[in-house]
């Protein structure tokens, strides 16, 4: 390829999917567009399930109630990455993170991202909170939340 | 100049034919394994490949279950053979990862959630990066521990014909390397790669006509777990361990650390091969970084882990990654692993491999 002895096929496939975010996740975009993160409980194995889903997945039974959680949490991994979607280097590393939310079973985390923090100053086990974007900029998507920073002196 | 998939396809199951001592009308069932159709850009790759991997005209099953497709093909196998419906069943695992650009890795920006996921940037490497941090706060294990795994394969690579990154490094070389994914660096993540690797199955009555040195597929194993992945204990893959459960039911084996000789476990990346033989009870929760740095998991150790190179050291076309260590284990139980060969007698070895949303476990053991 270096000899440029290749034949280049530019393929462009530019699909435009309507996902149907579903019955849960519907209500939960919705709720996030009011500053507010939702979950569903199962009163069988009383887990509080975050992202919420319609039936519980363990107990093979539709779940019970709609359980408003806290924008507060705990970070249980973390990561710097350099890299992009297409695997590009990027300039500013994307700081990411699975946050187990306040309210939610223990180790029911979701994936986000964080910011207003150094790198080398983020640790396992570190609190934190959503940071939301304005009532008139959130439009029902994980996004409304910017970012995770974390809980200082506040 | 490259070979096309259909024709990678086709080397490796011509080697396979001849080391079985058979041609392709003594085959009576195909099953072929490959990863996402999006590497290639090609519709429905099992049909594809179809004619390179010898399926034309026979019963052929086509087997994805992400990065575990690898052990799952000789799993489908399996059931062609172990249902006594065919005698003879042909296993082929092809990938091709290169004709995608700007990276393979791309292919996999659909695996995340669309919904709640991908709007926040998301790549392939992060659900490592993420799973090896959450491993190394939990056990409290190093960066140089988890390296010495990416020394140890990359090394055994340099004895295998078809090793892509065999290297003589250090623990500092991969300290050294670009943080890609901190903690995932260069030197910890193996490469995008092309390659295909086949086996023959036969039926017990056929296998000891063709050869008096059979090596038997005594237990086999698998399962997936959710995709809900970041409400899983990322630190332990459990998915792993029922797969092997299953897997050392069957084979009757009770204690797999002292019954397993040598185990060619899955490892995309230095730390899953530690992570891997945890599940796969080769090593207690947390205590497989000491036996790597001790080097029980060196080719004259106690337990060798990886001699092919696996990986980091031989590549990771996904599919055909999986069965290279289906390959070597049946080498090694037979002797014929050349300079790879292990000190030990291995009598029962073991391949793993593991994939999608981090959710897949597929185990294979065998026994000479």
């Amino acid at each position: 390829m270096k000899e440029g002895k290749y034949l280049d096929v530019v393929y462009k496939f530019e699909p435009k999917y309507s996902w149907a975010a579903g019955v849960a996740i519907s209500r939960f975009l919705a709720e996030l567009k009011e500053g507010r993160i939702i979950a569903r409980k199962c009163m069988n194995c009383e887990r509080i399930l975050v992202p919420p889903r319609m039936y519980c997945e363990r107990c093979f039974r539709p779940t019970d109630e709609w359980v408003q959680i806290k924008d507060t949490g705990t970070i249980n991994t973390y990561s710097i990455s350099h890299v992009g979607t297409d695997a590009r280097r990027l300039k500013i590393p994307i700081l990411v993170a699975v946050v187990d939310l306040d309210g939610a079973t223990l180790g029911m985390g979701i994936l986000h991202n964080l910011g207003e923090v150094e790198p080398s100053k983020i640790k396992v086990g570190m609190r934190v909170r959503g940071v939301w974007k304005s009532s008139s900029e959130r439009q029902g998507a994980i996004t409304d939340i910017r970012y995770f920073k974390p809980i200082g002196e506040e | 100049m490259l070979e096309s998939p259909k024709e990678l396809s086709f080397e490796a199951t011509r080697m396979a034919l001849d080391s079985a001592g058979l041609e392709l009308k003594d085959i009576q069932s195909v099953v072929s394994g490959s990863a996402p159709d999006a590497f290639d850009g090609v519709h429905m790759k099992g049909e594809y490949l179809l004619d390179g991997m010898g399926g034309i005209g026979k019963p052929n099953q086509r087997v994805y279950v992400g990065g575990g497709t690898g052990v799952f093909t000789p799993i489908g196998g399996w059931w062609n053979v172990a249902s006594g419906m065919y005698d003879t069943c042909l296993c082929v695992a092809e990938e091709k990862m290169s004709p995608l650009h700007p990276h393979p890795q791309y292919a996999f920006w659909s695996i995340f959630d669309q919904i709640l996921e991908r709007p926040l940037g998301t790549t392939l490497l992060w659900i490592f990066s993420l799973e090896m941090r959450r491993y190394m706060h939990k056990y409290g294990i190093t960066e140089e521990e988890i390296a010495s795994v990416a020394v140890k394969n990359k090394g055994n690579a340099v004895d295998h014909p078809c090793a892509q990154l065999g290297a003589k490094i250090t623990v500092d070389d991969v300290m050294n390397s670009e943080p890609i994914c901190w903690p995932v660096k260069r030197l910890d993540v193996s490469p995008p790669s092309d390659g295909a690797a086949a086996v023959v199955l036969a039926s017990e009555k056929v296998a000891k006509k063709l050869t008096d040195q059979p090596v038997w597929l005594d237990g086999v194993g698998w399962t997936l777990d959710t995709t809900h992945w970041t409400n899983r204990d990322l630190a332990y893959p459990e998915y792993v361990e029922k797969a092997a459960w299953m897997a050392y039911k069957m084979a009757r084996i009770k204690k797999p650390r002292k019954e397993i000789d040598i185990a060619e476990v899955y490892d995309p990346f230095d730390y899953k091969e530690l992570h891997h033989m945890e599940g796969l009870q080769l090593a207690g929760k947390g205590e497989a970084p000491k036996m790597a740095v001790d080097g029980v998991t060196q080719r004259d150790g106690d337990l060798p882990v990886c001699p092919s190179g696996g990986l980091l050291g031989v590549g990771n076309p996904i599919a055909a990654a999986g069965m290279m260590k289906i390959c070597e284990v049946f080498w090694q139980l037979r002797g014929e692993a050349g300079k790879r060969q292990v000190k030990k007698d291995a009598r029962t070895g073991l391949a793993q491999a593991w994939g999608d949303l981090m959710q897949v476990g597929t185990v294979a053991v065998m026994r000479s």
